[in-house]
């Protein structure tokens, strides 16, 4: 089976041998982003072929028999497997097709700001990739375990990127946390899992059922066990194992952007989705009354995080607060435990990944620019960089929840789901929430387009100071890009501090293709909805 | 023409002794290094079809007795699923360390005792390899000796007789001295109640002889043996000797003794525990859970946050030996299969895994002549091989899935969640395997994301040495990828010590 070609394997494997390409690629840089780009797109492809299979109507029927596609046996019974089901496909497919657009802004970003380790930073990031696929088409929690392991390690040079003390001492924090979480929490769920049931496959209905019934677990122990794999799970960032993601904000923004917005968050809350629905069972949790509180300690982190976010000066800073309060209205979404609540929960997956990739690409577009990284520098940028500025209200309307953004679609799933749940709770977390989200987005883009930009001279100071704060960085570094973007490079160094105009072209282009996407999910929905609502149907005995 | 298959087990002990005294007649040069590959080789070979007739043959056991004494008057050497397992990680090591020991060997010992140092390995292989084959006690202690006398010889043989070396060795010299005593005084209680010193004899008289069990005859033959294989094996807090050993002894011995000492002498303990004196009386009779989960829960903590102080990254990894021998302590502690299981797996794998480390550590001492924190910052470049392979070494300590870390903790924590009120057990596995993430990181991160002090060219590892150091962390993926076969063994080890049907 390990030779077997079918997609999901697939996905697993091109990224791999991508990586492989991109490593022996190094001393070519050209060629090492063609590969970067193709393996992307080879990616998509794969991953959109499965696509239909889960559409099928006769699916959830040919699913409880369909064998899983085995890959080894690692311990006598225990198998690295693999099983397609929808919430997998909707998770696969947003962390496939971003990657394409990611790609394309990496090359610009790298080059246009000269980071070092260029090769290692592909490699990393495609064997990230292959993770998130790996996890994403898991058939078993050991499996799940596996790649989620797998994602931390691969993520963690990202994050150390640039080898400054301040980035090393980060990424400590970023896996500091998530290997304690995971390792004392998450694998001491897995392996009480399969000492009470001997069964860690991904089932509708969740493996309790029987051990429940004959008595050898109890209802309490069922709520250990919940309480271990939701605080074991990471990379969900429920509070107070949210830290490591403002740490891991001192990676190259592409970083934050594909994976510290869409692919390593999404992991956590898809695991944790995934666990909810396909190893506890919904049904198992209510008759059980385990796991409410998930409702009130995840409606408490969207609060918090927002407020933090609100005094957050440094730009992906308040980005990466704003993702730790999205991120908890999955798992609150979730954890209501309500059909329509977990189809919202698994829109909002998709729905969040377009708008914040967008926000971010937009950080690091005025960054290579301008060098800017505080809100408070951003007077007038936007006559600057009307597109990225105008991407970014997109990605700012879409957290809010407005029309007609991608956020709104989720947002409406969710909120039906708790008037049809009666948690009054839930409504008045989505309503504070929402104004709070307006109040930390709209002071930027007033910022952006209404101030005047400072007079030349103070600009001066204040790309001074970005300078100050970024020791690391070169002060001539834009020439230094390799050739590609030489003009746009110069151009900005040569007028000086203040005049910069957009980033290289790359950046421009991805950011503003997510941003279309944003609003292009607001009327065209239909696939992620059909994904919902085949889940959904799973969920319905 | 002799039937090796027929005499396998005693050829496996025989052929290091002789030629280990015969390696000093080998003369200089590269000649003693190849003969002791050749003898070490040999015995891996031997070992290796030992497993097969252990596997093939209807009871689980090859018995075999010496110039054909009935047992009961000579010695037996009696090999089961177990000891045939515990063969093959002391003659495999044992081998891959030989071959990786000549460069090594080359740099850090004066040529003209070359000879003499392959003789003295080859015995200390001999003694290791003869202690887990043998079925009668008091065979037990001699080759014991044999194994705990040759090893303070290579110790002490650190580099350029450096001063550490010599007080390592003679503190080591000490308390192994002390520790075997209490053995010795175990085995002589035991032989004068029950008359005899074939391990399953000495068990059936102790089963069958009512009261016997209450006497205190054996109640202090089992606090010494206790306490000596304590000793022997470095369980926290009597594992003063080994930090200083490991960290003094050439590398090569550090490698070797790391992979196999310290796991013949839980192989030992689970000799006396579980074969001599019986699972009803060891572990129910006797606090002895309470006292082992203790000790080894205490000392994976312990020896985990000293790990972390350590700059000296021979001795960080001796202090994470101590920890880990806490865990296969622990698992067998808990007298359940999985537990027992666990413990027996974690041989395995920690002997692959810190051996790997160990020969990565010589590697850079081979290099730069030391090997602290310091000197490997920026390694992660030049010499990318050794720092990859002690990465992913330390990622199997740390217990990470698809490292042979991670399969031993698995049946470890099943074990400590299986016995009512031990859970918080299965919370000492997890944390310390949280340490090993602290101590592994920390060189991690010099070798890959800090920049070296100078900028010396520093060459790659030789071969000779980076292809023995694959050989165990490749072996320990794999064991990791794979662990049907470890998964196995270690059940059926674990059944038939703990006396339930397979």
């Amino acid at each position: 089976m390990m030779f077997d070609l079918s997609p999901p394997l697939l996905a697993i494997y091109i990224p791999l041998v991508g990586a492989l390409l991109i490593a022996l690629a190094g001393r070519w840089p050209n060629l090492r982003e063609a590969l970067t780009l193709g393996t992307a797109g080879a990616l998509l492809y794969t991953v959109a072929s499965i696509v239909p299979k889960v559409l099928a109507p006769n699916f959830w029927a040919a699913y409880a028999k369909a064998p899983p596609l085995r890959l080894i046996e690692v311990l006598p019974d225990v198998f690295l497997e693999l099983k397609v089901e929808p919430l997998g496909m909707v998770f696969a497919l947003i962390a496939g097709s971003l990657w394409v657009l990611n790609s394309l802004y990496s090359i610009g970003y790298m080059r246009g700001n000269a980071e070092k380790h260029q090769t290692r930073f592909y490699v990393c990031f495609a064997l990230a990739i292959a993770s998130v696929m790996g996890l994403a088409f898991a058939g078993n929690l050991f499996t799940l375990f596996v790649f989620y392991e797998m994602l931390t390690l691969t993520t963690y040079p990202l994050v150390a990127h640039k080898g400054t003390a301040e980035a090393l001492r980060s990424a400590r924090t970023y896996l500091g946390i998530l290997v304690t979480t995971s390792v004392c929490f998450l694998l001491a769920g897995i392996i009480a899992t399969y000492a009470y049931t001997g069964d860690l496959a991904f089932k509708q209905g969740g493996v309790f059922t029987r051990a429940l019934a004959d008595g050898s677990l109890t209802a309490p122990t069922l709520g250990v066990l919940f309480i271990l794999y939701m605080y074991g799970i990471g990379k969900a960032a429920l509070m107070p194992m949210h830290r490591w993601l403002p740490a891991a904000m001192v990676a190259p923004t592409p970083v934050s952007a594909l994976l510290h917005a869409v692919a390593v968050v999404k992991a956590g809350v898809f695991s944790v989705v995934k666990v909810i629905i396909y190893t506890f069972g919904p049904l198992t949790l209510i008759s059980a009354g385990q796991g409410s509180w998930l409702i009130f300690m995840a409606g408490a982190t969207i609060l918090i995080a927002s407020f933090i976010a609100l005094f957050q000066d440094n730009l992906k800073r308040r980005l990466a607060y704003s993702t730790v309060s999205q991120l908890s209205y999955i798992i609150i979404a979730a954890a209501l435990l309500s059909p329509l609540s977990l189809m919202a929960a698994t829109l909002h997956i998709a729905a969040h990944a377009f708008g914040k990739i967008t926000l971010f690409f937009a950080a690091g577009s005025i960054y290579t620019a301008s060098h800017k990284t505080e809100i408070s520098q951003l007077d007038g940028i936007g006559r600057r960089m009307p597109f990225t500025m105008g991407a970014f209200t997109i990605g700012a309307l879409s957290m809010i929840g407005l029309p007609p953004t991608a956020g709104f679609i989720s947002k409406w799933y969710l909120l039906s789901a708790a008037w049809e749940t009666e948690y009054v709770f839930v409504i008045v977390v989505v309503v504070l929430s929402t104004l709070l989200n307006a109040a930390y987005f709209l002071p930027i883009i007033y910022r952006a387009f209404f101030r005047a930009p400072p007079p030349p001279g103070s600009a001066h100071r204040a790309d001074h100071g970005a300078f100050a704060e970024d020791p690391e960085h070169p002060l001539d570094h834009p020439t230094a890009a390799d050739g590609l973007f030489g003009d746009e490079a110069d151009h900005s160094h040569a007028h000086g501090t203040g005049a910069h105009g957009e980033a290289p072209w790359p950046m421009v282009v991805a950011l503003c293709s997510t941003a279309a996407v944003t609003v292009a999910f607001f009327f065209y929905s239909d696939l992620a909805i059909d994904l919902a609502t085949q889940l959904r149907k799973g969920l319905l005995p | 023409m002799l039937d090796v298959q027929a005499h396998l087990p005693v050829l496996i002990v025989t052929i290091p002794l002789i030629c280990g005294v015969l390696t000093i007649a080998t003369g200089k040069g590269w000649k003693p290094w190849a003969w002791a590959t050749a003898v070490t080789g040999t015995v891996f070979y031997l070992t290796i079809l030992l497993m097969q007739q252990v596997l093939a043959s209807a009871t689980g056991v090859v018995s075999y007795e010496l110039g054909n004494w009935p047992r009961q008057w000579g010695i037996e050497y009696r090999v089961d699923a177990l000891n045939a397992f515990i063969l093959l990680i002391v003659a495999g090591v044992g081998f891959v360390t030989t071959v990786y020991a000549k460069k090594s060997v080359e740099k850090e010992i004066p040529a003209d005792r070359h000879n003499f140092f392959y003789a003295v390995w080859v015995l200390a292989l001999c003694g290791l390899l003869g202690i887990t084959v043998t079925g009668d006690a008091f065979n037990v202690y001699v080759l014991l000796e044999i194994s705990s006398l040759t090893v303070y010889a290579l110790i002490a043989m650190g580099k350029d007789m450096h001063r550490g070396a010599l007080t390592a060795s003679l503190r080591y010299l000490i308390l192994g001295s002390v520790g075997a005593s209490f053995i010795l005084l175990g085995i002589g209680y035991l032989m004068m109640i029950t008359g005899t010193l074939n391990m399953q004899d000495m068990h059936e008289r102790l089963m069958s002889v009512p009261g016997i069990l209450e006497s205190r005859t054996v109640l202090v033959a089992f606090a010494f043996l206790l306490v000596g294989l304590s000793m022997k094996m470095a369980l926290f807090p009597l594992h003063m000797w080994l930090p200083r050993a490991y960290t003094y002894a050439p590398s090569a011995v550090s490698a070797l003794l790391a992979a196999t000492a310290t796991k013949v002498g839980v192989y030992m303990a689970f000799r006396f525990l579980f074969t001599i004196f019986g699972v009803s009386f060891s572990f129910i009779a006797m606090p002895t859970t309470l006292v082992l989960a203790t000790c080894a829960s205490v000392g994976i903590i312990v020896t985990g946050v000293t790990a972390i102080r350590q700059t000296n990254l021979k001795r960080m990894l001796a202090y994470s030996s101590v920890g880990q021998l806490g865990y296969i302590v622990l698992g067998f502690s808990l007298a359940n299969v999985n537990g027992v299981a666990g413990s027996v797996a974690h041989i395995l794998n920690h002997a692959l895994m810190k051996g790997g480390m160990f020969m990565a550590l010589g590697a850079i001492v081979y290099s730069q002549g030391r090997c602290d924190i310091r000197s490997v910052r920026g390694l992660g470049r030049k010499m990318p091989l050794t720092m990859a392979a002690f990465t992913v070494g330390g990622l199997g300590l740390v217990g990470f899935p698809l490292t042979a870390g991670f399969i031993s903790k698995w049946y470890l924590v099943q074990g400590c969640l299986e016995r009512p009120h031990m859970w918080p057990l299965a919370g000492v596995v997890l944390i310390g395997s949280l340490l090993a993430v602290v101590y592994t990181w920390r060189v991690v991160e010099a070798a890959y994301f800090q920049e070296p002090d100078d900028d010396r060219p520093i060459a790659e590892a030789p071969l000779l040495m980076l292809i023995p150091m694959w050989l165990m962390i490749g072996a320990s993926i794999f064991f990791g990828i794979n662990a049907t076969f470890t998964g196995k063994i270690a059940v059926t080890a674990a059944r038939s010590l703990l006396g339930v049907g397979p």
